[in-house]
């Protein structure tokens, strides 16, 4: 396929799993803090750390509320990352590849944008977040499960499907990392009195409670980490996205699993492997916050190696073609 | 409905409530519905089409380029008959006009022996000197137009002008009929209407019939110049139709002659472009330097006859408003017929008897820049104020070859709810011709319509709408009024 049309796909997915997510921090955050009186107001600031735009904001709005947090991560255009900017680029990128996509995702992403913007301009959009979050993800879901259905399982799908779960990689580990330093502040705290409807609501982020209960029971701290970092089968899980965006490289390029021709494959092999071979002990060890932030670094150069591998090799063109020109 | 009076020809009724044979039995379907209901469905059409984000881009506007293009749920109807004369007038023109542009850059018959003037064709703005000496994959230069038609209050149809390089309108024909029948079904019940949605694949069959003789399996491409070109709707609507790339100029790089594209896998070959873009943008080395949109080299590779770009460039010559008065003498010297379509009478400022009757008569003509589309720098004689009839003169004056002059014409009207009433509205017609091995002529196409009361401007730029489109087939005429019975 031509490598704009992957570039603009791969993008695509990646700003709606990015919106999703926004909306799921959100939530959580309202979740915790509701009934928590004034004492939690500083739990809002975090949350800015959490989709690291925490520079930006400080210029925007300087001091941290529950109001211009919220307007920030959902609504403010000025926000790159915020949910109404997500879902534009999104649909931004949708409208360049329309002709790849099918009409069925094209109507889906359409109406998800015109809800984000209306919801945007409502003078009642800051009372109304909490069920504007939810729509959020309901949309982002229908999304993908008309993705799933409507359209052929080919390059084109593992393009949208790889974009997803990098990004979803990424904020998941940023999600952990923060929350588990917030929960736990020093490591003095670990294994001190466990505040069960924090760590629960922090499973509810990644909608993980009850595949978390199903498979551990009792919510730990560390069993909740290695439930969000290591586990298999878990589609919000740090290494599960890991697998299966390594399982789609696969599928575009052909290659062997095991085997790699490219950057891109050989370094998604490697983080997978790791992965494959950790022990939730050897995170602990190591140090959760390190541990995330050499995750992140990895997976960001593999992100940059799809570019170069798969995207940017036409910008050699116009460069010789200038040459020739001058 | 109150009193329903058309102030031109209407389609639907020869006088208020009597409906023309072929409509009747769709009327009374039409007046079974509560108006309550029929605003209840147009709103729901009106919804849907923007979920489905069909749109357009209006120049000029920077915030909100993208706009939804109001449609109107009342259909146009055009009985079988009638349409089988028009189809086989469009065959006819689009025939002669290939023919003309083959020859005007290649043997010149016409010239030669003084039918057409020579500065005419060799002095205009469309005219492409890179083209000459060029004859493309089955002399094929016109794969596909769009022949604006309008019907005066006469009755009579008229071709007002012909589209022969990037005509746009067609997906908004396919999606019509798509949300009709999605939001309307019960007015189709009963009735046969001619189906348009076989355009995509006889578009498809019609590029890939003009690849280059080589390519086996050849590849074909819609080139479009981007997101924010105000047809770039349709350009993803035909890519995704026909199930072919959409291309942009950096997408593209020629190497040895050869057209590529830049995949995930590697070049890639394409050997059929279908460009909705213009002559002037397809390659910096030809024709303009500084665009950014095009490919280094094309034209080279197109006359080497290792790419097809559909249309052909050049064919700008054959839409030229000033030709246009020429096509029906074109039709009888190349085709040995009398034209079946009517041409506007159009007076040439080229020409100086002419251009002092233009000067002389100005506020009750048409005065019309001979290479524009889109409806702008269009003068309207009995509309305009004197400031601007003086002004328009002066432009003629200044360079009389870039305009012609048209009596006004009175276009006919359809039926359009205008709030809670039907009211007759302006219409005109854009039918679409394929013409590749064989000449394929689309049943119906867009109809436009000007949903101002008394507005004859029908451009969607320009507060226009569209409307459905109904070809009614009949079985020898009687269908229609067998339907009328059985109501």
């Amino acid at each position: 396929m031509l490598s704009r049309v992957a570039d603009s796909l791969y993008w695509m997915s990646r700003y709606v799993e990015r919106a999703e997510n926004v909306a799921r921090f959100i939530d959580v955050n309202y979740n915790l803090t509701l009934g928590e009186g004034d004492g939690l107001s500083g739990q809002w600031a975090p949350l800015v750390d959490t989709t690291g735009d925490h520079e930006d904001f400080k210029k925007l709005y300087g001091e941290a509320s529950r109001d211009n947090v919220v307007q920030f991560l959902a609504f403010d255009e000025r926000n790159p990352n915020s949910i109404l900017s997500c879902v534009s680029r999104a649909r931004e990128s949708a409208r360049s590849v329309r002709e790849t996509i099918t009409s069925d995702m094209w109507e889906a992403l359409n109406k998800f944008y015109l809800m984000v913007r209306s919801a945007a301009r409502s003078p009642n959009r800051l009372a109304g977040a909490y069920a504007f979050c939810d729509a959020v993800r309901v949309a982002s879901h229908t999304l993908i499960g008309i993705t799933y259905t409507t359209m052929s399982h080919g390059e084109a799908w593992h393009f949208l499907r790889m974009g997803r779960l990098i990004e979803r990689a990424d904020k998941t580990s940023r999600i952990v990392d923060v929350q588990y330093y917030l929960l736990l502040p020093s490591p003095d705290d670990v294994g001190s009195s466990l505040d069960v409807v924090r760590w629960s609501a922090l499973l509810r982020s990644t909608s993980a409670l009850s595949m978390y209960r199903r498979v551990h029971g009792q919510i730990t701290p560390n069993r909740v980490a290695d439930f969000l970092i290591l586990d298999r089968d878990f589609p919000r899980a740090m290494r599960f996205c890991v697998l299966r965006a390594q399982n789609s490289l696969d599928e575009i390029t052909g290659a062997r699993s095991g085997t790699f021709r490219r950057r891109s494959e050989q370094l998604f092999g490697r983080m997978r492997a790791v992965l494959d071979y950790t022990a939730i002990e050897d995170v602990i060890a190591r140090g959760m916050h390190e541990y995330i932030d050499e995750f992140q670094t990895r997976l960001n150069e593999i992100g940059a190696a799809i570019q170069a591998d798969f995207f940017t090799q036409g910008d050699l063109e116009p460069l010789a073609q200038s040459q020739r020109q001058s | 409905m109150t009193t329903y009076n058309s102030p031109s020809y209407d389609e639907t009724f020869v006088a208020a409530d009597e409906p023309r044979p072929a409509c009747r039995s769709f009327v009374d379907r039409l007046q079974a519905i509560p108006r309550d209901e029929l605003r209840a469905r147009q709103h729901a059409a009106e919804v849907s089409l923007r979920n489905l984000g069909i749109t357009f881009n209006v120049y000029g506007h920077e915030d909100g380029t993208e706009k939804v293009w109001p449609f109107d749920l009342v259909p146009r109807i055009l009985e079988q008959s009638e349409w089988t004369r028009v189809e086989a007038g469009l065959r006819q023109r689009i025939q002669a006009l290939n023919l003309f542009v083959d020859d005007v850059y290649n043997e010149r018959r016409i010239l030669a022996d003084g039918t057409l003037p020579e500065e005419m064709i060799l002095g205009a703005p469309t005219y492409r000197k890179q083209m000459e000496g060029f004859r493309p994959a089955r002399s094929v230069w016109c794969h596909i137009s769009g022949v604006d038609l309008i019907r005066h209050a006469d009755g009579t149809i008229y071709v007002l002008e012909d589209n022969l390089r990037c005509p746009s309108g067609v997906s908004y024909v396919l999606e019509n009929r798509e949300v009709m029948k999605r939001t309307f079904p019960q007015v189709f019940d009963g009735t046969s209407v001619a189906p348009v949605e076989e355009y995509p694949e006889r578009l498809l069959e019609t590029l890939l019939d003009c690849a280059p003789p080589y390519a086996t399996h050849p590849t074909a491409v819609v080139m479009t110049p981007g997101i924010y070109n105000s047809a770039y709707f349709e350009h993803t609507f035909l890519a995704q139709q026909m199930g072919v790339e959409l291309v942009q100029g950096s997408d593209l790089f020629v190497d040895n002659g050869f057209v590529y594209m830049h995949t995930t896998h590697g070049p890639e070959r394409v050997d059929v472009i279908y460009r909705r873009i213009d002559d002037d943008f397809l390659d910096p080395e030809s024709f303009r330097e500084d665009s950014a949109l095009g490919v280094a080299g094309l034209i080279d590779a197109y006359r080497r006859g290792n790419v097809t770009l559909a249309n052909a460039p050049g064919t700008g010559i054959a839409d030229d408003k000033a030709i246009y008065s020429y096509v029906p003498q074109i039709i009888r010297y190349y085709l040995k017929e009398d034209p079946i379509l009517e041409n506007v009478p159009t007076f040439i400022c080229a020409d100086d008897k002419q251009r002092e009757h233009v000067i002389a008569n100005v506020q009750d003509l048409v005065v019309k820049p001979t290479n524009e589309s889109g409806g702008y720098g269009i003068l309207i004689g009995p509309h305009a104020t004197q400031e601007e009839r003086e002004a328009c003169v002066a432009r003629i004056r200044e360079n009389p070859r870039n305009y012609i002059a048209q009596p006004m014409l009175n276009l006919s009207t359809v039926p359009t709810l205008a709030g809670d009433q039907l009211a007759p509205r302006h219409v005109d017609l854009r039918p679409f011709v394929l013409c590749g091995k064989e000449i394929y002529v689309m049943p119906g196409g867009l109809t436009r319509v000007a949903l101002k009361e008394g507005s004859m401007i029908v451009n969607s730029s320009q507060g226009g709408g569209s409307k459905d489109t109904w070809v009614l087939r009949t079985s020898n005429g009687r269908a229609s009024s067998d339907n009328h019975a059985a109501h």
